[in-house]
């Protein structure tokens, strides 16, 4: 579904090249890990498949369902049913979550093609996805991030997914900042989606997060690629090893 | 800025040429006669004005000195409602003519409806006190030549005395066709206990609204000032007495060269004045915004909120005062005028002053320009909404803060609806 080869990303203001020769499938059905230590490009990732200014693609490819990602702006990837769970979430003063979200999934049927969702039915499904998420109203009437926890900010972005049902789910270090309770909470939140086909690229530092949301594949990044790549059990390795054999393997 | 000799010459014969394009305004009471003489004389003093004007060095005046003779009567029912939906009382100017057969009936509890002319024939009008009398005294401190002008030539307008809560709103609509001048000046008095909201819509070449609140009175102002095809000189004096209410809010869309003045005058302990504005400028726009507030009562409050909206090359100014009296103690003084540049091209240059001769007040002011937030933009385009819709919820978002200093939420309604229909619109 999500097939990415020899992709090389540099960096544009500090000039650095990022990625050097990244390949990754992940397929429909499938949840891959990405571990990595600070710095081996893994958040650059996310960004270039979202589509992120300031980061050149200087060689390389990257297709959703053999669509070339690469050659779309950042909503019509999302429209093609790509979807970043960001590690930092933007706070948006004055524009409403309620409005945002209507706006997104109307945005999205529209490219598609399909008619806008009726209000009854948006406010119906945001409840019932929001509750799933202990998400309160009056969150909901907030504006898109502020005032948010760092928990808060994390379930939103679980939400968003929840009510956009992307076919392609990266969660960039969605357990960052997050306290045991909140991080099952959104595990559950990502496990409901799991389907035979969805797939998910989970990128994590740290282990833990992959106790409950148990990956098919687990891949070890450093130094802008994947340098080993293994079942659930590679995971447990670095836990108990670090980085640092895994690294120097390459 | 010092004026050279030939330059002030050259001032005052632009001034003597805009005044001798203008019928002399006959059959007046004596008092509203001597008020048109002594206009004269200010303007003549002051000349017209020029760029090199320190009050006019961000904006080209040129435009709007040229001398130009009245605009012939038109016939028209002009463009839609400004405020569509918005249940008003609408008295109509065509061609700053006074359009009785085009307006409302306008008679309603609280308020005595009157034209111009009509105050102006009389020696036992209310409006004796405020014509021409709130324009001089907001020449205090700077010249306003245009103002003068109004005041001198004007014969079109209203007189409005509000004597109790008015229930449905004013809404005085312009509509100007073809080449020419359009000069209508209003006269509002709000006596105690009295309340009324008056809409305008539409711009003759110059305005100017003098409103009088008396102790204890109220008046709510909202301007659309959409696509003006000329240029625009819009004045609004203002005299708050005691506990008094005055909030104004103009939102311009676009337009060659526009110029708002709005003078606020706290001379009674405790009162209220405020000023927001939302500049939606594109193409070669040019919209100015200069305020000067006075704080002379003790324990007012005043506020200008302002927020510019720039696309293609378009620029906006911004020139707020606050100037507080040495008596004027327990002063609140807000302001803010920021601005969001769509593009490169655009343009916005504020200048906040502040000058404070009262020791115990409190007085703020913030001015920011820059692009819409990138990563806002990102994150809102990464949920797969359209860099175009991302934008508008952004510029929706940002020109909030002036929008919600609209009292009434329908009014705040159709002024994020007119937001909305611009940045659709836009280049």
């Amino acid at each position: 579904m999500l097939e990415i080869r020899n992709l090389h990303v540099r960096l544009e203001e500090e000039d650095k090249q990022i990625l050097k020769g990244l390949d990754l499938t992940v397929e429909a059905g499938k949840v891959h890990a990405i571990m990595g230590p600070n710095g081996s490009g893994k958040s650059t990732l996310s960004y270039v498949l979202a589509g992120r200014e300031g980061y050149e693609v200087t060689e390389g490819s990257a297709h959703l369902d053999g669509d070339d990602l690469l050659e779309m702006e950042t909503n019509e990837r999302a429209a093609a049913g790509l979807f970043l769970a960001f590690q930092y979430p933007v706070e948006i003063p004055g524009v409403g979550n309620m409005t945002f979200l209507r706006t997104a999934m109307n945005a999205q049927r529209k490219a598609r093609g399909e008619d806008e969702i009726s209000a009854p039915d948006f406010l119906k499904l945001i409840r019932e996805k929001a509750k799933e998420l202990n998400i309160s109203n009056e969150m909901m009437k907030r504006a898109v991030n502020v005032g948010f926890s760092g928990g808060e900010k994390k379930r939103n972005e679980i939400l968003q997914m929840a009510v956009l049902q992307p076919r392609m789910c990266i969660l960039d270090e969605t357990d960052s900042g997050l306290d045991v309770d909140a991080m099952k909470l959104v595990a559950d939140g990502v496990n409901r989606l799991r389907s035979p086909d969805r797939g998910f690229l989970v990128i994590t530092h740290y282990q833990r997060l992959l106790d409950h949301i148990v990956p098919d594949v687990v891949h070890i990044m450093a130094d802008g690629r994947i340098q080993q790549t293994g079942g659930p059990d590679l995971a447990l390795k670095v836990e108990k090893e670090g980085y640092a054999d895994m690294t120097t393997a390459a | 800025m010092v004026l050279t000799q030939p330059l002030i010459d050259e001032k005052r014969r632009t001034a003597e040429a805009m005044l001798a394009a203008l019928p002399l305004p006959e059959e007046e009471a004596p008092w509203a006669r001597d008020a048109r003489a002594r206009a004269r004389a200010r303007l003549l003093e002051a000349g017209a004005p020029v760029r090199r004007d320190e009050y006019w060095r961000m904006t080209d005046p040129r435009a709007l000195t040229a001398p130009a003779a009245p605009l012939a009567p038109a016939d028209t029912v002009g463009a839609s409602d400004a405020f569509p939906g918005i249940e008003a009382r609408c008295l109509r100017f065509v061609n700053g003519r006074f359009r009785c057969d085009l307006s409302d009936d306008a008679t309603q509890e609280g308020i005595a409806v009157m034209t111009l002319a009509e105050a102006l024939g009389t020696d036992i009008s209310f409006a004796r006190d405020i014509f021409g009398r709130l324009e001089a005294a907001g020449q205090e401190k700077v010249d306003r030549p245009l103002a003068a002008l109004n005041t001198a030539a004007a014969t079109e307008g209203l007189a409005l005395r509000v004597t109790g809560p008015v229930a449905t709103p004013l809404h005085i609509r312009n509509d100007v066709i073809g080449e020419g001048a359009a000069l209508v000046h209003h006269v509002v008095r709000v006596e105690k206990g009295g309340h009324l909201t008056i809409l305008e819509s539409g711009v003759p070449g110059n305005s100017l609204m003098e409103v009088d609140v008396a102790p204890g009175g109220r008046l709510d102002h909202v301007r659309l000032q959409s696509e003006p095809d000329r240029p625009v000189a819009a004045h609004v004096f203002a005299r708050i007495g005691e506990e008094a209410t005055f909030k104004t809010f103009t939102l311009t869309a676009n337009g060659a060269l526009t110029r708002n003045e709005t003078v606020l005058d706290l001379e009674g302990d405790a009162g209220n004045g405020h000023i927001a504005g939302a500049i939606l400028g594109g193409g070669e726009s040019h919209i100015d915004n200069t305020v000067f507030v006075t704080h002379a009562g003790v324990g007012c409050e005043s506020r200008q909120v302002f927020k510019s909206v720039l696309a293609e090359t378009a620029k906006s100014v911004f020139q707020g005062k606050i100037f507080v009296r040495p008596a004027a103690q327990k002063t609140d003084g807000y302001q803010i005028s920021q601005s969001v540049l769509l593009s490169e091209g655009a343009e916005f240059n504020a200048k906040p002053e502040l000058e404070i001769y009262a020791d115990d007040v409190q007085c703020s002011h913030g001015s920011t320009t820059g692009a819409l937030d990138r990563t806002a933009l990102f994150y809102l385009m990464s949920r797969g909404i359209t860099r175009r819709e991302a934008e508008a919820l952004l510029v929706a978002s940002f020109v909030e803060e002036a929008i919600a200093e609209i009292a009434d939420e329908a009014l705040q309604d159709r002024m994020r609806e007119a937001v909305a229909e611009w940045m659709v619109t836009r280049a």
